[in-house]
C-alpha cells in the first residue's frame, strides 16, 4: 500500500473562482442542481442542466479526465439501468433482434436515465473535487448549526468528521505496520477462499481497533489540554464569508432553477 | 524569586486495574517549585512519575493529596480549569496523535480558537506561532506529509498561539530521529531565551543536561534536584537510579579513572574538547 502519496478525499488544487467560492455555496448549489435534475424531463432540459455544468466545469479549471473518475465505481450500475429501461419498456418498436425489441419510448427513456446519473455524478464530483474536505466540514457546521437549537449535534457530527479525515493517514500506516508484524509472525492475507481471507483479517482488524481506541484517547487528552469544551464560544481563524461571486454564484442558480421549471411546465 | 508553579506536598494513585489491586501511588508526597523562565528537565526512569507529574501541571490530572498551584490558582478549582491550561501548554510524546486538523496552519489555530479569540487576532498569533518555531513556510502542508519533528513543532506553536506562560513537554523527542530530536531542543531553547517557562520531561540525559536545573524523580518522589553539573557529578547516585550518564560524562569519569586529569565538572562536548586538548 504506497500510503504516503494517498490524496485526501479527491480534492484537486487550484485556485479558480469555483475553488474560491464560499463552501456552503458550493454545497447548496450541488444540492440544488441535484434537485433540478429530477424536476428535468425533457432532452432540452437536459440541456439546459449540462451547458450549466459544462460552464462551472470549464470555470474550476479542473481536467474532465478528472470528473469522469467518478463514473467508473458506478459505471455497472448506469449500464444496467440503461440496459434495463432500452429492453423492457413497452411502446412502439423500432427494432427487433430474435426475442429482443427496442422501443421508442424504452430508447427515450433510457438516454434520459443515462444523462440523468451522469449529471448527478459530475456534480457530486466537481463539489468534493473544488472543495478542501476541511472546507467542506466547515461549510456543513455552519449550515447544520441552526439545527442546534432543536437540539442536533451539529458542531460534534463536523468534528468528528474533521477528525476521522486527519486520521485516515494515520490508521492506515497503522494498518501497514500491524500487516507487516502479522505478515513476519506467518499470516496470510492473501491466499485462500473468500472465507479464509476474511478469516485473516480479524488479526488485523483486532490490534488496529486497539490502537485506533488508545490514539482516541491520546488525542481527547491533547484536545482538552487545547482548552477544547465543544463548538460554544469558539471563533474561527478563516470565518467563511461570501463574497460577490458567491451572490453572482446564486442568481446564477435562481435563474437556472426558474427556467427549468417554466420548462417542466410546458411539458418540455 | 517568582514563581509559577508551586507543588505543595502531592500524592496521586490511578484507578485500580482489572485485577481489582490498587496500583501503587505514582506520585507519592512531592514538593516542588518552578520559577518563572526557567528551563527544567525532569527525568527518572521509567514508571518514575515523571508523567503522572507533567499532566498535574495543567490539570489534566489532579492531585488525590496535596495541591497545585499554577500562578496561585489551584488546579483542583474546576472554574480555574481553562484559564490554567491556557498558560500551562502541553506537548505529547506522539506527535501523531496530538494533531487535530489535516492542515498545519488550521492546527496550530486549534488552540486559539478554543479560546473564543477573534479571527484577526487568531491569524496574527498562528504567523507569529510558526514563524517563532521555523515552520512559517510548511504551514500549508498536510499534517501527514510533515515529519515526526516538524509535527511536533507545529504541536508546540500551536501551545504558543494560546499565549501561554510555561510550556510542558512529555517526551516529546521519544519517537523523533537524531535530527528532529536537535532542532526540537534548539527550538525550546530560543522560546525559553524569549521568556518561556519550559518543563521538559525526558529520558535523554543529553537533552536534561541543556536545561538550567535538573529534576530526577524514583518512584513518585523527588530524588535528586540541581543543576545538571551538580546532579551528573554524583554518578554514583544515578546508576543506582538506573538512569544512563551523557556519553561526555561516561568518557570523562574512565579518562579520570585511566588516570588522566579531566576535572570533575565537565557536561558538555566542548567543555571535554577543551579539558583534553589541555592535558600536555
Amino acid at each position: 500500500m504506497a500510503i504516503k502519496d494517498i490524496t485526501l478525499g479527491q480534492y484537486y488544487p487550484s485556485e479558480s473562482l469555483i475553488h474560491r467560492l464560499d463552501p456552503r455555496t458550493k454545497i447548496i448549489g450541488t444540492l440544488l442542481f441535484m434537485v433540478s435534475i429530477f424536476l428535468v424531463k425533457s432532452f432540452t432540459g437536459f440541456a439546459l442542466s449540462s451547458a450549466l455544468l459544462l460552464a462551472v466545469i470549464l470555470l474550476s479549471k479542473i481536467p474532465f479526465g478528472y470528473i469522469a473518475r467518478g463514473l467508473k465505481p458506478v459505471l455497472f450500475i448506469i449500464i444496467l439501468t440503461f440496459t434495463m429501461n432500452l429492453l423492457m419498456t413497452p411502446g412502439e418498436v423500432i427494432a427487433k433482434f430474435w426475442i429482443i425489441s427496442v422501443t421508442r419510448e424504452g430508447l427515450t427513456r433510457s438516454v434520459l436515465l443515462g444523462i440523468r446519473l451522469v449529471l448527478l455524478i459530475f456534480s457530486s464530483s466537481i463539489l468534493t473535487l473544488a472543495t478542501k474536505p476541511m472546507s467542506l466540514t466547515d461549510g456543513l457546521d455552519s449550515l447544520l448549526s441552526p439545527l442546534r437549537k432543536i437540539g442536533f449535534p451539529a458542531h460534534e457530527i463536523t468534528m468528528m468528521m474533521t477528525i476521522a479525515i486527519r486520521f485516515i493517514p494515520t490508521l492506515m500506516d497503522e494498518t501497514d505496520k500491524i500487516m507487516k508484524a502479522q505478515t513476519a509472525r506467518g499470516a496470510d492475507f492473501e491466499s485462500g477462499s473468500l472465507m479464509q481471507r476474511a478469516r485473516a483479517m480479524i488479526p488485523l482488524l483486532i490490534p488496529l481497533f486497539v490502537s485506533a481506541f488508545r490514539i482516541a484517547a491520546d488525542l481527547a487528552m491533547a484536545m482538552e489540554a487545547r482548552c477544547y469544551r465543544g463548538g460554544d464560544g469558539r471563533t474561527r481563524m478563516n470565518p467563511m464569508r461570501f463574497s460577490k461571486s458567491d451572490t453572482a454564484a446564486f442568481i446564477i442558480l435562481g435563474v437556472y432553477f426558474a427556467l427549468v421549471i417554466f420548462l417542466r411546465s410546458r411539458g418540455l | 524569586m517568582d514563581r509559577i508553579i508551586e507543588i505543595e506536598n502531592i500524592s496521586f494513585r490511578y484507578d485500580e486495574g482489572e485485577d481489582g489491586q490498587a496500583p501503587e501511588k505514582a506520585l507519592d508526597g512531592l514538593s516542588l517549585s518552578i520559577e518563572r523562565g526557567s528551563f527544567v528537565a525532569v527525568t527518572g526512569s521509567n514508571g518514575s512519575g515523571k508523567s503522572t507529574l507533567a499532566k498535574h501541571l495543567n490539570a489534566l490530572l489532579i492531585p488525590s493529596e496535596g495541591r497545585v498551584l499554577v500562578d496561585g490558582m489551584d488546579t483542583a478549582d474546576e472554574e480555574l480549569i481553562w484559564e490554567i491550561r491556557r498558560r500551562v501548554g502541553m506537548v505529547f510524546q506522539n506527535p501523531d496523535n496530538q494533531l487535530v486538523s489535516s492542515v498545519a496552519e488550521d492546527d496550530v489555530a486549534f488552540g486559539a480558537e478554543n479560546l473564543g479569540i477573534p479571527s484577526a487576532e487568531i491569524r496574527e498569533r498562528v504567523d507569529r506561532a510558526l514563524k517563532a518555531v521555523g515552520m512559517y513556510d510548511q504551514r500549508k502542508k498536510g499534517a501527514h506529509l510533515l515529519s515526526g519533528g516538524q509535527k511536533q513543532r507545529i504541536a508546540i506553536a500551536g501551545i504558543l498561539a494560546m499565549g501561554p506562560e510555561c510550556i510542558v513537554l512529555d517526551e516529546p523527542t521519544a519517537m523523533l530521529d537524531p535530527r528532529g530530536r536537535a532542532d526540537l531542543m534548539e527550538t525550546l531553547k530560543a522560546l525559553n531565551a524569549d521568556g518561556k517557562t519550559i518543563i521538559l520531561i525526558t529520558h535523554f540525559m543529553e537533552e536534561a543536561a541543556l536545561a538550567d536545573r535538573m529534576i530526577v524523580m524514583d518512584r513518585g518522589r523527588l530524588a535528586m534536584d540541581g543543576s545538571p553539573r551538580e546532579v551528573f557529578k554524583e554518578s554514583e547516585r544515578l546508576k543506582e537510579l538506573r538512569l544512563e550518564l551523557p556519553f561526555t560524562i561516561e568518557l570523562a569519569s574512565r579518562l579520570r579513572a585511566a588516570g588522566l586529569d579531566i576535572p570533575e565538572d565537565v557536561l558538555y562536548e566542548e567543555e571535554l574538547a577543551k579539558a583534553i586538548c589541555a592535558l600536555k
